[in-house]
């Protein structure tokens, strides 16, 4: 059910032929299972290892390292508060506790209506406009509890759709490489002279 | 920690699309198109001159461009400050294919420039990225931005379609043989990845933990074992300008060991948090804090209490270190160093043992666990200090910290000179018992608010001393 999409195998397959090495993709198709399915599922995995030809041990072993992957069912919007220093300096701290008074969750839960997905975040590089937070890492800055509660109500009433895509999509724009303008990603060990530009130094 | 701060009569920035960023006469290298909505698109891009550094590049040999590089004197603007065109020297003879990865995983506490870069500017990311990879032979390049960036994602993605469409990328640049792809990767989430080795690692496909040394420099073996660049995205931003104007034109700004400009964001309790793009070397911490071009002073009058010069991982300076000016040799031998080019104010109300903390935290939660060290030693601390700002800690919690710090950073630690407590300044670095800084940085914030403002701990432990006895379980006698 979860495995890639033909659509996405086809965006997988792009994008494995642009690295040296298939591995190298690893990172980049799992976020696009997460972009099609909200979080990381065990299929989806199997499925990324089937296309990089690593095992699902592998692929787990990688993602289970970082971050933005997550592997249980996650709110359409993870809400992520910044704790560091110059957040915190700002009041980063007492708009996390707004946050989860009004929300009626501790950071790391979601709603129950499976809307929202709180969380404690570090360093979101926006110190100069402390304190902020991220709605599915899309960047909101000098947050006071009044705007914390007006995204909230927008995000409910659905008015941040076009701003704000579901959990697990990241830039909405992809890289293309035409294919007429591509060099092609050569295995290293099939490339043993230098770049045509480089003179050759004499022996 | 802090209340919550109220107040609205902040200043902004007059480019919403740039927050934080704020104009200045001053010379502007890096930021120069940070004045337009559209300045990330490539119309915009060509009619300010862009790809003009490419052209010139192309019509020199690499050797040519990349000694042009080397004579700029043009530091890296990651974190450890070491010249450019040295690091492509390290690059073995004769051993093929080369990379360049470019370090746009921007996540260390205080930082926030690169985002901007890609955001306002990413052509200028690109035209950096071909021409170092013109001059060092680099035959693929792969520009890594931190997964928490969608908005830089977006902007980068369009500026690299355009630049493949309009033909300078890709194959036969500008009609030359020079041919190179750029890929654009994502990560998903690791400050370690920062780290350059553990950025290769990530970019292999695994866990991004760093890499055990020697090999010291990616340069010789990095990406699939091959002669690797990594550059910081602030680094490569500068070529276009240096292969466009020339070496002289680039050293003639700031000063000899600290050349051209660097971006610097100051943040915390000063009037105007923003991010600055000053002349290298010269430029005072006291020009940029209390600067009316810069951050305007302290907020609402209040003394300046603390500072960090250089990112999270910096050891802190207090007002006696305001006139160090932004030269690395110089930061070092005053206890701390310039990092990344951010700096972050504390005022007087703040409380020590809590901004601490924050660092501290953040450290401990960023431990990739490769290093015992640093994987039980960051968590240790934090544990720790939490312990001591939730009003449950003694002084034996104190000598336990410096105990554990001790099996980090072995020796001194570098630290400011105080005048208020008869201080002598440590220089920096320190001994480390990890593979990368990540371990050291845990201990680096608590160490120095432990030695600047030792006062604060000793007011919030209890004393072993007058300690009650712990209570004897009932029943058994004494």
């Amino acid at each position: 059910m979860s495995r890639l999409s033909d659509h996405n195998v086809v965006v997988a397959k792009e994008i494995i032929a642009r690295y040296p090495k298939k591995k190298s993709a690893l990172i980049p198709l799992v976020h696009l299972s997460q972009q099609q399915n909200g979080y990381v599922t065990d299929d989806a995995m199997r499925h990324v290892a089937e296309l990089l030809d690593v095992t699902p041990a592998e692929v787990y072993g990688t993602a289970s390292f970082y971050e933005m992957f997550r592997f249980e069912p996650t709110g359409k919007y993870l809400i992520n508060i910044c704790g560091t220093m110059s957040c915190a300096l700002m009041g980063g701290d007492d708009l996390m506790h707004h946050a989860e008074h009004t929300l009626g969750i501790r950071a790391g839960s979601t709603t129950s209506d499976g809307l929202i997905t709180l969380q404690h975040a570090e360093c979101q590089a926006a110190c100069t406009e402390a304190p902020t937070l991220q709605v599915n890492y899309r960047h909101r800055y000098r947050v006071t509890p009044q705007a914390f509660d007006e995204l909230v109500a927008d995000l409910r009433a659905g008015v941040l759709d076009a701003e704000v895509p579901p959990h697990g999509t990241l830039g909405r724009t992809r890289q293309q490489i035409p294919a007429d303008r591509a060099v092609g990603a050569r295995h290293p060990d099939d490339v043993t002279e230098g770049p045509v530009w480089i003179p050759v130094s004499p022996a | 920690m802090s209340t919550f701060n109220e107040s609205t009569d902040r200043v902004v920035s007059p480019y919403p699309w740039a927050p934080g960023y704020y104009p200045s006469d001053r010379p502007a290298i890096v930021t120069s198109r940070f004045q337009y909505e559209d300045g990330h698109t490539l119309e915009r891009y060509l009619a300010t001159g862009g790809y003009e550094g490419l052209r010139a590049a192309l019509a020199k040999s690499p050797s040519e461009v990349a000694d042009e590089v080397k004579n700029s004197t043009l530091l890296g603007r990651g974190g450890a400050g070491f010249p450019a065109g040295t690091k492509w020297g390290f690059t073995p003879q004769g051993v093929w294919p080369r990379y360049l990865v470019v370090n746009g995983d921007e996540s260390e506490p205080g930082t926030y420039k690169d985002r901007l870069l890609m955001e306002c500017d990413p052509h200028q990311l690109i035209e950096g990225c071909l021409i170092a990879s013109y001059a060092a032979g680099l035959s693929q390049c792969f520009l890594y931005i931190r997964g928490e960036m969608p908005l830089a994602h977006e902007r980068v993605a369009t500026a690299l379609n355009d630049a493949y469409a309009a033909g300078y990328i890709g194959t036969n640049i500008l009609g030359t043989d020079f041919s190179v792809d750029i890929v654009l990767h994502y990560g998903a989430g690791a400050y370690v990845v920062g780290e350059e080795t553990a950025l290769i690692e990530s970019l292999e496909g695994e866990r991004g933990m760093p890499r055990l040394k020697p090999p010291y420099f990616p340069a010789a073996v990095g990406l699939y074992g091959q002669p690797t660049i990594v550059n910081n995205v602030e680094t490569l931003a500068n070529l276009p300008f240096i292969a466009k104007e020339g070496s002289a034109a680039y050293t003639a700004i700031g000063t000899p060991t600290s050349p051209g400009t660097r971006m610097i964001a100051v943040s915390g309790h000063v009037v105007r948090p923003g991010v600055y793009e000053i002349v290298n070397g010269s430029t005072t911490f006291r020009d940029l804090l209390y600067g009316d071009d810069f951050a305007q002073g302290i907020r609402d009058g209040n003394d300046l209490k603390a500072f960090v010069p250089g990112g999270g991982s910096a050891p802190w300076f207090t007002a006696d270190q305001l006139d160090i000016p932004f030269e690395g040799p110089q930061a070092g031998a005053a206890g701390s160093m310039l990092g990344s080019g951010a700096v972050m104010v504390m005022d007087s109300t703040t409380d020590i043992p809590a901004a601490a903390l924050t660092l501290v935290r953040f450290y401990a939660h960023e431990s990739c666990g490769k290093c015992v060290p640093c994987r039980e030693g960051g968590t240790w601390l934090y544990r720790l200090v939490q312990r001591i700002v939730d009003g449950h800690g003694t002084d034996a919690d104190l000598e336990t910290i410096r105990q554990v710090g001790e099996s980090i950073c072995p020796g001194d630690m570098p630290h400011a000179s105080s005048e208020r407590l008869g201080l002598d300044a440590v220089p920096f670095p320190y001994k480390m018992t990890t593979i990368c800084f990540v371990g050291p940085s845990a201990y680096v914030p608590i160490h120095s608010a432990l030695t600047l403002f030792p006062e604060e701990f000793e007011a919030l432990v209890t004393k072993r001393a007058e300690r009650r006895h712990i209570p004897v379980m009932a029943g058994v006698a004494e």
